[in-house]
Formats: structure tokens, C-alpha cells, sequence
């Protein structure tokens, strides 16, 4: 390298992130491998953080166990890493207790619809006010890659090794049929239509849920033999397809069978919070003491 | 700190120890309630859902205790006074995330209607035989507070007393009541607010640049912040250090796990509360709790009648274990009896605190019904021997 190339390199590494300050940078390097989708998802969901322009201060992440659970730990925000499956659930008491907080939720298939399922459906149901971001590589990745709740028909997992044949979930479907007021699915390739989808959910009041489909390039892809976590993003290219609307029912996903990406729900129906408070002040009346947060609020 | 006039219900009631112990709650300040419907522990929560939306609170129905009891460490960072009330099974359900409580030192209070077991065993009956499943119940080394009230009008007090010890220390604090205490009506006389004295949380007056979420003093528990205040802190149930952040080391365990110990062995001494009476000169110790306590009092008269010297100690903080009292007694009488509705849970604690100084004679029940007063008065008489 001339010693132009060399300075020009050394100014390239000396260069702050744009998402520096987003992200404890403290924390760095993280636990993810070379060419897993996670990062990608995070760098959607920081753009979409900036973009939304909500108060950075009020706004709190909250995730499970698992790879995706890692989320909370690097981002800059008052963050939380609770046990597994129940982020939806300590999401919701962080809400309630102090109502002016953005929460999100940012975890895996596994943690949020797998051991976590029940309280996914019920936080759909009452509305919740979380933004919930599900990261379905389609495998228990952190455990060393089981068979998970979203695992296509066929796949190989450690705990399938002759392939799977239960069916799996339709996430949207789910979703939406409990009462989510959002819901979108992107691949982790694309990174700008998923973040302007993630800023619509953070923007969103009520229970948003958006669904990435992401390449575990260790557990999933190899057991599988689809070569790479860049192998996996060509495959999205090639079969991903966008289709806003598209009919809830048929948004299931096949061993590497096309896949149908879009934003397919976006409607309006009281959140918990507001049904709760019009529906004690309509009976109460001037009886009725709204909670508005910590008593010792600022 | 004073207890809010808007939420204390100043006056004397009619009150079981389920409704005492949400007026309880809500004197001590409790704004978050999230709970699953459990017999017999119920009326706790109806009484909470009616109260909540007149004096300022969330009431939360989950869909089961999992959820309960992670909605209330979530709401405890998230600046409530949180608690959640079940019995038996649900208290199964809420082991790991009390272990969460634990771990991420979030003050929050679980009330436990203890019923017959194991499994759903007896739901509209009594038990005390979650006493160790509340000390061991979660998985991994932690130490945290529990009470047991043995009437109505302590139900009241224990529950403010739990919101109290549970900010003071930060941890989880169990109120073991049993369906006996649960269910049974009595006086319940709620004091002028003023009367009641409230700890407030521990919330930090350094600023975000300066606060270590994790870093103690000399008491060994941190200073808190909630969610929304600007620090922008993580707080994890993996082992962690000072800030926070995720340490996968021995050295990191060894000091978290050993702090979070501590932070409560070592001021066991600030946390002995017993109901003592005639223990003095006594050669027999009644040792129990709950309703046991009650039950003992006739099989205590009996014996003193015949001449013999009983007397009574009642547990009303079972966790930490009173040891050090045990065993100053250990040394002067002739024996214990231990009277609970289990077949040996307290009774190895006590039998360890004698350090064999005394022997130990244990009452056991399993459930369903009180104990025959006769019973232990015969345990008396053989204690006394
Ligand atoms: S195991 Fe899979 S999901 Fe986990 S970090 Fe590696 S590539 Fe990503």
C-alpha cells in the first residue's frame, strides 16, 4: 500500500460509525458471526430509531434469550435482557408502570413466538403499545441450531436431523389474527424498506410487529448446505417478493420456497391503555384517578 | 416518607387477610398489580382491579403467572411499586422470573395464599408447605425476605412492611400467607396515614456520566434509576458487572453472586421479627407461623395448666431465618416443638440452629385442615420430658 492508501485506510478506520452513538461501542466486538443477519436487522432498526425521531430518552428495548436476544446489550437506550420468552410480558410492565415510554421488543422466533407464544397472542390481543421486531432465522440458533416453531417443512436442525415435518408458523397470519394494528415482513436484505417499516411500527400507537427473515450463516444455512450468510441474502434477492396486502393465508414459508414480503396490516383500534381509561372514566366518572406514571415523575 | 391519605383507608373494617392485604398494598404505595386468577388468592387482585381505578393504579390480568410475574419486574424498573399475588401452582410458574427479580434487583413484592399440595393438591384448602420452595425455589444461589402473617390485621401490616423491605434491601419480598389467614374475617383496623411510615425507592442523585447501575456502598445494594430517566442503563439476567453489561467469568460471578448474598446475610440481624412470649424461662419452645401459630395457643394454655413452662415463638419474617435467636435458646431449654402444616420444611432450620443444643419434636399436617391442638400438646409434654 503507498503511503496515501495507507493514511486514506487509516482515516477510514478512524471514522465514527454513523450509528456510534446509538450502540455501546464499549460492548464491541459482539457475539454475532460473520455474516449473520442480526446486525443488518439492528442497522434497520437504528435508521428507523433516528428517523421516527422519538425521544431517544423515553425509549426502552426489552428482548428475551437467544441470538437476537443479544439486541438489548448493544443498543443505547435504557435496555433490558429478560429471561426467555417473557420480553413481551416485561415489556408490558414497563409500559404500564410508566406510560410516556416507547417500549420495544426485539427478539427471536424462538423467544417471542416459540416458549413466548402465549404472550405474544395476548399482547396482540389487548393492543399493547409495544413495537414488537421479530427475528425468525427459522432455528434455535444460540442452543446450536433445534428445530423452532418456524422451521420450514424439510429443513434439517439438530433436533431434526431428518428434516422437519410439523408446520410451522405464519408470524403475519398470527399477528394479525390476535388484533395486531401493524404488520410487516422483510428479509434482512432489505435494509431500507425494512427500516421504513420499522419507523411506521415505532410510530405506530398500539401492538406493531414486524418480522424479519434472516440468515443464520452458522446453525442454519450450513446444516442445510446454502452455503453462506451471502448465499442466503442472493436467495432473498431472487425469491423475495413484495406484495403489500397480500392475503394473510398465504404468507407461509417453505423450504427455500419464495418468499412474500410487504407491509400487509396497518389499522386503527384503541390501545390497551385507552381502552382501559375510557372505559373506567365512562362507568367511574369524576371517580376515576388516571395513573399517569411514577409518582415521582419529573 | 408518609403513606398517601388518598389510598389509605383510614378506619375499622370487616376485612379477610385477602382484602387486608391490598389495603395493605395500596397504603404501601403499590401502583402496578399484574396477577392470574388463583384460588385462594383471588380476592387479593378483585380487590386491587375495584381499588386501583379510584386512588391511581394499573391492575393488569395476565395470561398466566409467567407473565405476572415478568410484567412486575418490568414494571418495577419502570418506576412502580409493583406485586403480584398467586398461590401454589402460579407460585411454581413465577420461579424463574423471581430468580429475574433477584438477578436484576428489582424491588417488587409476590404474595403466596399458600393452599395443599403438591400439584393442584387442595385449591380451596390450607398449606404452609411452600416455605422452602420460597427460600430455593429458583434456580441458582440468591437470597431474599419473606413474611408470614397469621391474621388479617397483620396481612395489612406484613404487606406494607414487605413494599418497605423490598426497597430497602432490592429484592423480591414473599408474603407467605396460607387460605386459613387468607380467608378468614377479622377487626382490621387501618391507621391514619401519617401512622404509616413508607421507604422510599433508592433512586440515584448522580448523573447519568457519574451512575454505575450496579455499584454499591457499604450496604451492599445499589442505587436505582427507572427507565426513562436519561441513563440509558442495561440490566441483564445474565451475571454482570458494575454497569451492567454481561461478564461470562468466574471472578464476575463470584463477586455478583456473593453481593447479592450479602447484601442480606449480613444484615440478618436488622431483619428478625418474631412474636416472642414466655420464652424466657421456658423449657419448651413453640416454634411456628401462620395459622399454625393460632392453633398452637390452646395446646400452649393446656401445658402451662399442668404446670409446664411453654413458650411461644412465632415467625412473622421466616426468611432470613431468625438462627441466632434459635440457638440462644437452644442453649437454655429442654426442647422445641415446630408446629406447621407440612411434613418438615422450618423444622430444619430450626433443628440446624440448635446446633444440637436441644432436641427437636415436629407437628407435622398435610394440609387440608389446621392441626388438632391435641397433637401438639402431646409434642409438649414430650419436649418437656
Ligand atoms: S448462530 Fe446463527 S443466528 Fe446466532 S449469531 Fe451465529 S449466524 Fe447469527
Amino acid at each position: 500500500m503507498s503511503e496515501v492508501q495507507l493514511k486514506k485506510k487509516k482515516e477510514e478506520l478512524e471514522e465514527e460509525h454513523p450509528m456510534e452513538h446509538l450502540l455501546r461501542m464499549e460492548r464491541m466486538p459482539h457475539i454475532w458471526c460473520p455474516t449473520c443477519g442480526i446486525g443488518t436487522a439492528v442497522t434497520a432498526f437504528l435508521m428507523a430509531l433516528e428517523k421516527s425521531q422519538i425521544p431517544l430518552k423515553d425509549t426502552a428495548i426489552v428482548s428475551g434469550i437467544g441470538c437476537t436476544g443479544r439486541v438489548a446489550g448493544y443498543v443505547k437506550l435504557d435496555s433490558f435482557h429478560s429471561t426467555h420468552g417473557r420480553a413481551i410480558p416485561f415489556a408490558t410492565g414497563l409500559k404500564l408502570a410508566n406510560p410516556k415510554l416507547k417500549v420495544v421488543v426485539f427478539s427471536g422466533d424462538g423467544d417471542i413466538i416459540g416458549i413466548g407464544g402465549n404472550h405474544f397472542l395476548h399482547a396482540a390481543r389487548r393492543n399493547m403499545d409495544l413495537t414488537v421486531v421479530c427475528v425468525n432465522n427459522f432455528i434455535y440458533a444460540m442452543t446450536g441450531g433445534q428445530c423452532a416453531a418456524t422451521t420450514p417443512i424439510t429443513a434439517n436442525t439438530s433436533t431434526s436431523p431428518y428434516g422437519n415435518f410439523e408446520q410451522p408458523f405464519n408470524l403475519p397470519y398470527l399477528a394479525a389474527s390476535c388484533g395486531a394494528v401493524y404488520v410487516a415482513r422483510w428479509t434482512a436484505l432489505d435494509v431500507r424498506r425494512l427500516a421504513k417499516s420499522l419507523t411506521e411500527a415505532l410510530q405506530k400507537k398500539g401492538f406493531s410487529f414486524v418480522e424479519i427473515i434472516c440468515p443464520c450463516s452458522t446453525l442454519y444455512a450450513r446444516r442445510n448446505r446454502l452455503g453462506t450468510g451471502l448465499d442466503l441474502m442472493k436467495f432473498y434477492h431472487d425469491n423475495s417478493v413484495i406484495k403489500h396486502g397480500a392475503d394473510l393465508s398465504e404468507l407461509d414459508i417453505g423450504f427455500q420456497s419464495k418468499i412474500v414480503v410487504g407491509k400487509f396490516i396497518d389499522r386503527e383500534r384503541p390501545t390497551f391503555i385507552e381502552g382501559v381509561n375510557q372505559g373506567l372514566r365512562g362507568v367511574l366518572k369524576e371517580k376515576f384517578v388516571e395513573y399517569g406514571g411514577p409518582i415521582d415523575d419529573d | 416518607m408518609k403513606a398517601d391519605p388518598k389510598r389509605v383507608l383510614t378506619g375499622a373494617h370487616y376485612l379477610d387477610g385477602d382484602h387486608a392485604a391490598a389495603e395493605g398494598a395500596l397504603a404501601a404505595g403499590c401502583t402496578f398489580v399484574a396477577g392470574y386468577p388463583i384460588t385462594p388468592s383471588t380476592e387479593v387482585v378483585e380487590r386491587m382491579a375495584e381499588r386501583f381505578p379510584r386512588v391511581g393504579g394499573v391492575f393488569i390480568q395476565m395470561e398466566d403467572e409467567l407473565g405476572s410475574m415478568a410484567a412486575v419486574v418490568g414494571a418495577a424498573w419502570g418506576g412502580s411499586k409493583a406485586m403480584t399475588v398467586t398461590s401454589g401452582p402460579g407460585f411454581s410458574l413465577m420461579m424463574e422470573n423471581i430468580g429475574l427479580a433477584c438477578m436484576m434487583e428489582a424491588p417488587c413484592v409476590v404474595v403466596n395464599v399458600q393452599r395443599g399440595g403438591p400439584s393442584t393438591g387442595l385449591p380451596t384448602l390450607p398449606g404452609q408447605a411452600d416455605m422452602m420452595q420460597a427460600k430455593w425455589g429458583s434456580h441458582g444461589d440468591y437470597e431474599l425476605i419473606a413474611l408470614s402473617p397469621n391474621s388479617p390485621q397483620e396481612c395489612f401490616w406484613a404487606t406494607i412492611k414487605a413494599f418497605n423491605l423490598s426497597e430497602r434491601f432490592r429484592v423480591p419480598v414473599l408474603v407467605m400467607m396460607d387460605e386459613c389467614v387468607g380467608h378468614m374475617t377479622e377487626k382490621v383496623v387501618i391507621p391514619e396515614a401519617d401512622q404509616i411510615e413508607l421507604y422510599p425507592r433508592r433512586y440515584t442523585k448522580l448523573s447519568p456520566e457519574e451512575y454505575l447501575p450496579f455499584k454499591t456502598g457499604k450496604d451492599l445494594v445499589p442505587e436505582m434509576i427507572k427507565a426513562g430517566d436519561g441513563y440509558k442503563i442495561h440490566v441483564t439476567g445474565l451475571t454482570h458487572d458494575e454497569r451492567g453489561y454481561p461478564v461470562m467469568t468466574w471472578e464476575a460471578q463470584e463477586k455478583l453472586v456473593r453481593r447479592l448474598i450479602e447484601k442480606i446475610r449480613l444484615f440478618k440481624d436488622e431483619l428478625v421479627d418474631v412474636e416472642e412470649e414466655q420464652t424466657d424461662n421456658a423449657d419448651v419452645v413453640v416454634v411456628s407461623y401462620g395459622i399454625s401459630s393460632r392453633v398452637s395457643i390452646p395446646a400452649i394454655q393446656k401445658a402451662r395448666k399442668e404446670g409446664i413452662k411453654v413458650g411461644y415463638l412465632r415467625l412473622i419474617i421466616a426468611w432470613p431465618f431468625p438462627e441466632k435467636k434459635i440457638y440462644e435458646l437452644a442453649q437454655k431449654i429442654k426442647g422445641f416443638v415446630v408446629v406447621e402444616m407440612n411434613y418438615g420444611q422450618m423444622v430444619l432450620e430450626v433443628e440446624r440452629a440448635t446446633k444440637g443444643k436441644t432436641k427437636t419434636i415436629l407437628v407435622p399436617h398435610g394440609g387440608g385442615w389446621v392441626h388438632e391442638p391435641e397433637d401438639i400438646y402431646k409434642a409438649i409434654k414430650e419436649a418437656a420430658k
